[in-house]
């Protein structure tokens, strides 16, 4: 366990975190390598079904990053996902995976700083919780894709 | 619509615990619209489903399948390629896409998935409200197209009752009085001369009151 990295799939919206992820990157900060980014073009194009598929294929974690409140690119698409990621955390609690698993956050594109902090909080977090209880019970899922 | 709201997940589980091959079927028409049982929503308990049992470390395989109508013989025909492949079938259609299943297959087990509720339509995204209760007999021309039977919560004809208050249903504020619904819509069309007409006590025998009912129509049939 001491071993353990966690895979971490972070849907990030092409406006804000995307573009926050980038400035931390010219920034040089530093932000765990765990965390594997998907770029959508908006936080409310990320459905409860891709959050579920990300831990079905063994990822042990899963977050969705979109723009500040109110500055939603597509005027609302962050406050939908922020619902969408509060239907999947029932649901995980429900199947006895915990709800923990997924969070939702929110950040401009300026804020590089902000990125790299969640992405390492979100990481010892899970890291904390372990593995994603459905990839440890299941030989036949390596992570990556099962 | 029919609609409807899927199951909780204790209760599938349990539902589907005795079964290592499942068929999971939703269909393509009011349940799809009222997000209970379309194409994403099988996906979606297809995917917690398939979670839960890897959690547990229990074999389980699931198929998908959504037909376009699950209350039509001709579509259900369609599963006869997956039903021999599979112990047990998890429909999410309304209770009569179930039982369309349930008559076909007769040595299958069927099990719902969702719950049926009513006769609906859509409020706002996500919201769907109950507006009509198939007595059978309809009477929306006499009262400004508000149904008294599905909207007011005592069925009452000739409302309002003492209940109502500043427009709302005195069996939870959040209920829109039907009756004050059908004054203001007849005094808006400028029929108020409907609501002074007594309707009759209603014949429930074009309801449920005479049993199951049935259609006929003999040009088809
Ligand atoms: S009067 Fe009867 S048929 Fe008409 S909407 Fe109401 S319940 Fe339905
Ligand atoms: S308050 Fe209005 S809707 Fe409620 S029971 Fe009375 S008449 Fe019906």
């Amino acid at each position: 366990m001491e071993n353990f990295q966690p895979v971490i799939v972070a849907f990030c919206c092409h406006y804000c975190a995307y573009t926050a992820a980038d400035m931390a990157g010219s920034k040089r900060l530093h932000y765990p390598a765990n965390v594997k980014i998907i770029r959508v073009p908006c936080t409310g194009k990320v459905s409860a079904l891709h959050m579920m598929e990300a831990l079905r294929k063994g990822a042990d974690g899963v977050y969705v990053a979109g723009c500040l409140e109110g500055d939603c690119h597509f005027r609302s698409g962050n406050t939908r996902a922020a619902r969408r990621v509060a239907y999947v955390k029932k649901l995980l609690d429900e199947i006895g995976i915990g709800g923990e698993r997924v969070e939702m956050f929110c950040m401009s594109a300026g804020m590089g700083e902000v990125f790299a902090r969640t992405a390492s909080e979100f990481t010892e977090k899970i890291r904390s919780l372990g593995p994603n209880p459905a990839r440890v019970a299941d030989p036949a899922c390596t992570g990556t894709a099962c | 619509m029919i609609t409807a709201e899927r199951k909780s997940m204790e209760e599938l589980i349990n539902c589907v615990s005795p079964y290592r091959r499942l068929l999971l079927v939703g269909c393509n028409e009011c349940v799809t619209v009222c997000s209970a049982g379309g194409r994403k929503e099988v996906a979606l308990l297809s995917s917690a489903l398939q979670l839960h049992f890897m959690k547990e470390g229990k074999p389980f395989e699931i198929k998908e399948i959504t037909l376009e109508r699950q209350c039509d013989p001709e579509y259900v025909e369609e599963l006869v390629a997956h039903i021999d492949s599979a112990d047990a079938v998890l429909s999410m259609a309304c209770g009569c896409g179930v039982q369309e299943i349930a008559r076909r297959f007769k040595e299958k087990p069927v099990m719902p998935a969702v719950n049926t509720k009513f006769m609906g339509a859509s409020e706002r995204q996500g919201v769907w409200a109950e507006r009509c209760a198939g007595c059978g007999d309809c009477v929306l021309g006499l009262t400004g197209g508000v149904c008294p039977i599905a909207r007011c919560s005592k069925q009452l004809m000739n409302g309002p009752c003492g209940g109502s208050t500043k427009g709302k249903c005195e069996v939870d504020p959040e209920i829109d009085c039907a009756w004050q619904l059908i004054w203001d819509r007849l005094k808006a069309l400028g029929m108020t001369e409907k609501y002074e007409e007594n309707m009759p006590a209603k014949d429930w025998r074009t309801g449920r009151g005479a049993g199951p009912r049935k259609i006929v129509r003999e040009d088809l049939a």
